[in-house]
């Protein structure tokens, strides 16, 4: 490997990093698309020169940039999301039903085989496909099937913000769903079914145990062992063995299990990386201290990591797709904080460092290994 | 010709100056202008109104000689100045309070 790219999306643009494979030195070229929200960009594992990016305004509405060299340049592409047919409605804050509305794409997923294939996770929660490089779009309306009339908002938005491939069956999707759950589609996205067995929200819903509803935060998932899955829910760790058939708790020994981002090593599939936030008010690190934890032995047993992260008066937050990892040898661990610092670990999490600070707040972080 | 002036975001979406002209062999109305600056700049286009209902986005606002015009019918004839070139018609991003 020559070298590494790290994409990172911010509330007021994207920053592209890149380092040779000793991950020292970063040269970092930014603001791309300056004053706008960039919730998610990523890059092609088909070609990794082809990079797709979310860039959204309260203001402006959603735009769709691809890159064909790296993030040098960008281009606009497609940007009319329309949901399926009669969209229906969903559950609304007073209890009625409410429209299905288009607001903004939360995550990006580039098909692994073809570069011009891509999905969008959209909020008000639904899943979109490119087949033309970004250009139209389609909705797997099968989706929103699955009790799509209960989904209701949490605060955060009905945002769609986690979608999984499954390397060894292209037929098999997973995605996430905040406040709403976990679901698992077998065909290719043409039909779905909630994959929230074992998912307890206590406090959060009437029915802990109901097959939707649950606020999943973010899941991960090694490519050589696909129906492991790993969740970090509102509260709770959880695991699945069995491609989300069914869940367990791991949170072991974490001083919070709460948090947003979950990631997997490269190399070590059951190396597991969570970022503990004190609860779901306090949007925090517990103690003031910004620790990774990991867990080596596929959950439940986790170690704190903290050598170069600040461990005092440390109060920011890591958002659900704000951490990543690379595939060099020793892996390389990436998270963004909403303080704007981008902390890296060119050895498995052992030891981290800043390698760019005072970013606006960080909502993505995504790397990829270059040839 | 119809000069438009886009807000700094909209701006560098499209790769432009401050002012854009724009011919608009229609009746210049609201509508027919945002059909012609979308269809000569499609980055535009969901950025100023909806794709497919055409309603203007909720934190976007149309000013001319001094006249906010946000709230207009958009098949509205169009201030002579603004017809003439003599004025621009202003596309502007809503304050943001706080």
């Amino acid at each position: 490997m020559s070298g590494v790219r790290v994409l990172v999306g911010t509330r007021k643009g994207a920053f592209i990093l890149t380092s040779d494979g000793k991950r020292e030195q970063w040269d970092i070229s930014g603001p791309h698309f300056a004053g706008w929200e960039i919730y998610h960009l990523k890059g092609s594992p088909a070609d990794p020169d082809r990079l797709y990016a979310s860039q959204t305004s309260g203001w402006f509405g959603q735009v769709i940039q691809l890159s064909n060299d790296g993030g040098k340049t960008w281009v606009a592409g497609g940007n009319k999301f329309v949901y399926d047919g009669v969209p229906g409605t969903h559950q609304w804050y007073d209890g009625t039903q409410h429209p299905w509305e288009f607001k903004r794409v939360w995550y990006l997923e580039p098909s692994l085989t073809d570069p011009d294939t891509v999905y969008a996770g959209g909020e008000d929660a639904g899943l979109f496909r490119s087949n033309d490089g970004a250009q139209t779009w389609q909705e797997l309306p099968g989706l929103r099937d699955v009790k799509g009339n209960l989904w209701q908002p949490g605060a955060g938005g009905m945002c769609l913000h986690t979608i999984l491939q499954d390397p060894g069956n292209p037929k098999r999707l997973f995605v996430a769903i905040s406040a709403a759950g976990a679901f698992r589609s077998d065909d290719g996205g043409q039909t779905w079914r909630a994959a929230t067995r074992g998912l307890k929200s206590n406090g959060e819903l009437p029915d802990p145990d109901a097959d939707v509803g649950h606020c999943v935060h973010s899941i991960a998932m090694h490519g050589s062992r696909p129906d492991v899955l790993f969740m970090q829910k509102h509260w709770d760790v959880m695991r699945s063995d069995d491609a989300g058939e069914s869940w367990y708790e791991i949170s072991g020994n974490l001083p919070s299990d709460f948090g947003f981002p979950i990631a997997v090593h490269a190399h070590e599939p059951d190396t597991v990386y969570v970022v503990p936030i004190k609860s779901d008010s306090e949007h925090y690190p517990p103690d003031g201290k910004l620790r990774v934890y990991r867990s080596r032995t596929g959950g439940n047993e986790w170690e704190a990591l903290t050598k170069g992260l600040p461990q005092s008066n440390c109060y920011v937050n890591v958002l659900r797709s704000a951490m990543a990892v690379d595939s060099l040898d020793d892996c390389g661990v990436y998270f963004g904080t909403t303080g704007g610092q981008v902390y890296a670990s060119a050895n498995s999490g052992d030891s981290w460092t800043p390698i760019v600070r005072d970013l606006p707040a960080v909502l993505s972080v995504e790397v990829q290994a270059l040839p | 010709m119809i000069r438009v002036v886009l807000p700094t975001n909209l701006r560098k979406l499209a790769n432009v100056d401050r002012e854009v002209e724009i011919q608009v062999d229609d009746p210049p109305t609201l509508e027919t202008v945002l059909d012609a600056l979308e269809g000569r700049y499609p980055m535009l286009r969901g950025t100023i109104r909806d794709q497919v209902t055409k309603q203007r986005r909720p934190f976007i606002r149309f000013f001319a000689c001094g006249e906010d015009l946000s709230l207009e019918p958009t098949d509205s004839p169009l201030p002579p100045e603004v017809v003439t070139g003599a004025k621009p018609l202003l596309v502007v991003g809503a304050m943001a309070g706080g």
